[in-house]
């Protein structure tokens, strides 16, 4: 289960609404072994694209360095999906890389309602989780 | 002095764990040949036919390698290389 606050829930879907039509992506890191996310660590698009995403490599290494230092790891990775459903796709579960995080999407395809959903990504096997939100 | 490389979560279990490791070498290809030696299917892991695979980021020091040339690019002792897997998906 992603326990997160209602804060960030709703900074995650800021971040997808303002760069809708094109994908969004970031980070929320939290202290290591904790499974909280915390700081909100919004990524540019390097693809700048409506249908892929992928982090600027040097902001990349930055932010991880960033983590490291802090003794944090990337605890929600976020992407939007602008015209699609919130769920992994074939590309999302080929990439993903961080076994040990939440992988949050968020779908803009909606205008008024967006759909927020959480999934491990675990070798491939995708497994959807409860969101749990944290009132302010 | 030596080449420290840094490994990240998902490829610890070719180093037994470890979170960096040291090679040596004069290139980056180099590099990567001399750490097969000893962990095994981590070069693999990192390039292939092609080149450096697509969603791998390799950083010598503070700069991207494909800025510096790839796996040509020279290494020298005391560098530090960082490998991240890119952050990437989407829709399509």
């Amino acid at each position: 289960m992603l326990t997160i606050s209602a804060e960030l829930r709703a900074k995650i879907v800021a971040h997808a609404r303002a760069d809708h039509p094109d994908e969004a992506c970031g980070v929320i890191a939290g202290p290591a072994g904790s499974d909280r996310p915390e700081r909100f660590i919004p990524m540019l698009n390097a693809e700048r694209s409506p249908t892929f995403y992928r982090f600027d490599s040097l902001e990349q290494l930055r932010v991880w360095r960033e983590m490291d230092d802090r003794d944090e790891q990337p605890v929600v990775i976020y992407h939007s999906h602008t015209a699609t459903r919130a769920y992994p796709s074939r590309t999302d579960i080929s990439y993903a890389s961080e076994p040990e995080a939440h992988y949050v999407l968020v779908s803009t395809a909606e205008p008024a309602d967006e759909e927020f959903r959480s999934f491990r990504i675990v070798d491939g096997e995708v497994t959807e989780e409860d969101v749990a939100i944290e009132p302010e | 002095m030596a080449i420290e490389v840094r490994i990240p979560t998902i490829l610890r279990s070719y180093t037994a764990g470890e979170k960096s490791i040291e090679g040596s070498g004069s290139t980056l290809d180099e590099l990567f040949a001399d750490l097969d030696g000893r962990y095994d299917g981590l070069r693999e892991r990192l390039i292939d036919e092609a080149g450096l695979r697509r969603f791998i980021n390799v950083y010598l020091n503070d700069e991207d390698v494909r800025f510096l040339g790839g796996l040509s690019a020279p290494v020298s002792d005391g560098d530090t290389v960082t490998v991240l897997p890119a952050v990437a998906g989407g829709a399509r």
